[in-house]
C-alpha cells in the first residue's frame, strides 16, 4: 500500500484571461521520483507555487499528506527549491540555514552534515552574497534537505548553471533519490527527467497531456530502421509479422515500431531465410525527447 | 511567539544597517538628556535650559514624549526596509515555502513593531524619570507619577506609526518608494486640510475635526506640542497681548482613532499578503 504525499484535484489558475493551469489533477505517491515536464510557460512553476503556498489557486483543490495537516505545517516536512536560491545576502551560509531550522521548528544539529553533503562546509561562514550561482544552488539543496524531507521539490534546479554545476546538481539528486526520498522535479530538460525520474507528468498550456511511468512513455520495445532493395517484399513481410506494429517510410527508410521484443540478430536471420538482404539495420529506443515533442505537438 | 521573535531578531541583528540604525536610535534618545547641558552665558543674557522648568514633573513627561518621537524616523526606516528586503531578496517567498504561514509572517513583523514601541517607551520613561529626579523642582511621589498618560500616548503613537510603515512596506515593496510615500502622505493630509479650510472659512473647526481622523494627524494629536505650556513662553505671549490657551490633553478618542488605524494597517497588510501571488 503506497502512501499518498500530494493530491491535486481539478486545479485551475487564471492570470486575467490567461489560464496558466487548466483543470489539473495528479497524485504523488511516496518513494517515486516524479518529473513535471513541459515547455516554458506550460504551468509547471505555477502548479508548484500553488502547492507551496506562494501562489493563490483560482479554483480546485490540493491536499498534502491526505489532508491531515494545514499547508504551512505540511511544508515543514517538505524541502523545496524554486527557480532562484533565495536567501538573506548579508547572512553567512550557516546563519541562513539556522534561520530555516527555526522556521521549520527543527534543531540546528543537521546543518553541518548537510553542508558537508553539498560540499560547502569550507564556506559555511562566508556571506551568501559572495557565493557563485552553483554554490547558491547547492546551499538551497542543503537547506531543502535540513528536515530530511518526505518529499523534495525542485523547480529547474540546473537553470543557469555551467556544465560542471549541472553535473554536480544531478549527481546530488541521483544520490538523494537513491536514498528513497520522494522527488518532484520540474524541468524542461528532458534528458534530466529521463535520467532521474521514474514517473512523469507532462503539461502543455496548463493542461495535463500525460501521466504515468517514464518507461511506458518511452515505448520501451523500441523500433527498427531498415532499408533494402526489395522494399515491397520487406513491407509485405513486416505487415504480416506479429512483432511489428506501425510501419511507415521516413526519409527513404522503413521504420517499424515493435510491439514485442525482437533482437536485430533474430530479425536479420529471419530476413536472410526469406531472401531479403538489408542495406541498413538499426534498432533504436524512442527517446523521451521525440515522445515529448510528439505529445506536445499533437494537441494544438 | 518566542520562535517568531527569534526569527525576526536574527533577520534584523545580522543586518549591519539595521543594527546601526537601532543603536543610533537609542543613542539619540539618550542624547535628549544632553539638552540639560544647554547653557548660554553671553554677557548680560544668561540662559540655562534646565532651569526653565522643562524638567519639572509632570511637565517632563509631555516634553520628552514630544521630543523623543522625532527620532522615530530611524525605526521607520528599519521597519520599511525589513519588509521591503523580504520582497527584494525573495526571502518572503522562501519563508512561506519553508513552512511559515502568511499569518505568522505578518504576526512576526507586528511583534517587532510592538517590541520597538515598548523598548522606546520604556527608554523614554526611564530617561525622563532620571532627568526629572535630577532637575525637577517638585519630587513628591504624587506629582512624579501624574500625567503619565503622555507615556501611554507615546506608546500608542509609535505602534500606530510603525504599523503604518509596515503597511506601506507591504503595499509598495521598495524601501525608497515607501519612505517617499510616507513623506508624500504627510503632504496629502496637509493639502486635504487646506482644501477643507478654504471651503469652510477661518472660524470653523470642521477642518481640524475631519483631519483628526487621518492617520498622521491622529498620531500627532496624541501628543500636542508642549512649548506653549512653558511659563516663560506664556509670559512672553502675555506681554504681546496673546493668551495661549489650548487643549494639550490626551483624549481617549484620540487613542481610539490611532488604535483603529493600527488594526486597519495590520489587517490590511495581512489581506495584501493573502491576495498576492509571490
Amino acid at each position: 500500500m503506497s502512501e499518498t504525499i500530494l493530491t491535486i484535484k481539478n486545479l485551475n489558475k487564471n492570470y486575467g484571461s490567461l489560464q496558466a493551469v487548466n483543470n489539473l489533477s495528479f497524485t504523488i505517491e511516496k518513494g517515486n521520483v516524479y518529473g513535471i515536464l513541459g515547455p516554458n510557460g506550460s504551468g509547471k512553476s505555477t502548479t508548484l507555487g500553488i502547492v507551496l503556498n506562494v501562489v493563490n489557486k483560482s479554483s480546485g483543490e490540493f491536499s498534502w499528506f491526505n489532508n491531515t495537516i494545514s499547508t504551512h505545517d505540511a511544508l515543514k516536512r517538505v524541502g523545496a527549491i524554486i527557480e532562484h536560491p533565495n536567501f538573506y545576502p548579508y547572512m553567512s551560509a550557516y546563519d541562513n540555514l539556522k534561520l530555516v531550522c527555526k522556521i521549520k521548528g527543527i534543531p540546528t544539529t543537521a546543518i553541518i552534515e548537510k553542508l558537508e553533503l553539498v560540499g560547502l562546509i569550507d564556506r559555511k561562514d562566508s556571506k551568501f552574497r559572495a557565493f557563485s550561482l552553483g554554490m547558491k544552488q547547492r546551499l538551497a539543496i542543503a537547506s531543502a534537505l535540513l528536515n530530511d524531507p518526505e518529499i523534495l521539490i525542485l523547480d529547474e534546479p540546473t537553470n543557469g548553471l555551467d556544465p560542471q554545476g549541472i553535473h554536480q546538481i544531478r549527481e546530488l539528486i541521483t544520490e538523494i533519490a537513491a536514498k528513497g526520498t520522494t522527488i518532484l522535479l520540474a524541468s524542461h530538460l528532458l534528458d534530466e527527467v529521463e535520467k532521474v525520474c521514474s514517473h512523469a507528468v507532462i503539461l502543455r498550456n496548463g493542461v495535463k497531456i500525460y501521466e504515468g511511468r517514464v518507461d511506458e512513455l518511452i515505448a520501451s520495445k523500441g523500433y527498427f530502421e531498415l532499408n533494402t532493395t526489395k522494399k515491397s517484399e520487406l513491407l509485405a513481410f513486416l505487415n504480416t509479422h506479429q512483432a511489428f506494429g506501425t510501419i511507415k517510410e521516413e526519409e527513404g527508410k522503413i521504420v517499424a515500431i515493435l510491439n514485442e521484443e525482437l533482437s536485430p540478430e533474430e530479425l536479420s536471420k529471419i530476413l536472410v531465410e526469406k531472401g531479403i538482404f538489408l542495406s541498413h539495420l538499426v534498432k533504436r529506443k524512442e527517446s523521451l525527447e521525440n515522445q515529448f515533442l510528439k505529445l506536445t505537438k499533437k494537441q494544438v | 511567539m518566542k520562535r517568531l521573535l527569534q526569527i525576526e531578531f536574527q533577520k534584523l541583528w545580522l543586518n549591519k544597517l539595521s543594527r546601526f540604525l537601532i543603536l543610533a536610535y537609542f543613542f539619540l534618545l539618550t542624547s535628549i538628556a544632553l539638552v540639560a547641558a544647554i547653557k548660554f552665558d553671553i554677557g548680560p543674557i544668561k540662559f540655562y535650559l534646565a532651569e526653565q522648568g522643562i524638567f519639572n514633573f509632570p511637565y517632563i513627561w509631555h516634553f520628552n514624549a514630544f521630543v523623543a518621537s522625532f527620532f522615530k524616523l530611524f525605526l521607520a526606516i528599519i521597519i520599511i526596509s525589513m519588509i521591503a528586503n523580504e520582497y527584494s531578496n525573495r526571502t518572503l517567498k522562501q519563508n512561506l515555502i519553508d513552512g511559515l504561514s502568511k499569518k505568522e509572517f505578518i504576526y512576526s513583523k507586528f511583534l517587532m513593531v510592538v517590541l520597538f514601541s515598548i523598548l522606546s517607551t520604556v527608554f523614554v520613561f526611564l530617561i525622563s524619570l532620571i532627568l526629572g529626579l535630577v532637575y525637577s523642582n517638585y519630587t513628591e511621589f504624587g506629582i512624579i507619577f501624574s500625567d503619565l498618560e503622555f507615556i501611554l500616548a507615546y506608546f500608542v503613537k509609535h505602534i500606530g506609526f510603525f504599523s503604518f510603515c509596515l503597511f506601506i512596506g507591504m503595499l509598495i515593496k521598495r524601501s525608497a518608494f515607501a519612505l517617499g510615500f510616507l513623506v508624500i502622505w504627510n503632504f496629502i493630509e496637509w493639502i486635504i486640510y487646506g482644501l477643507i479650510f478654504w471651503n469652510t472659512g477661518k472660524e470653523s473647526t470642521i477642518p481640524d475635526t475631519i483631519l483628526s481622523f487621518f492617520p498622521f494627524r491622529a498620531m500627532s494629536n496624541l501628543i500636542n506640542e508642549p512649548i506653549s505650556r512653558l511659563s516663560a513662553v506664556k509670559a512672553v505671549a502675555n506681554q504681546v497681548g496673546e493668551s495661549l490657551s489650548y487643549d494639550y490633553a490626551v483624549h481617549w478618542y484620540e487613542i481610539v482613532i490611532v488604535i483603529i488605524w493600527t488594526f486597519l494597517f495590520i489587517y490590511g497588510s495581512y489581506r495584501l499578503l493573502l491576495k498576492r501571488d509571490l
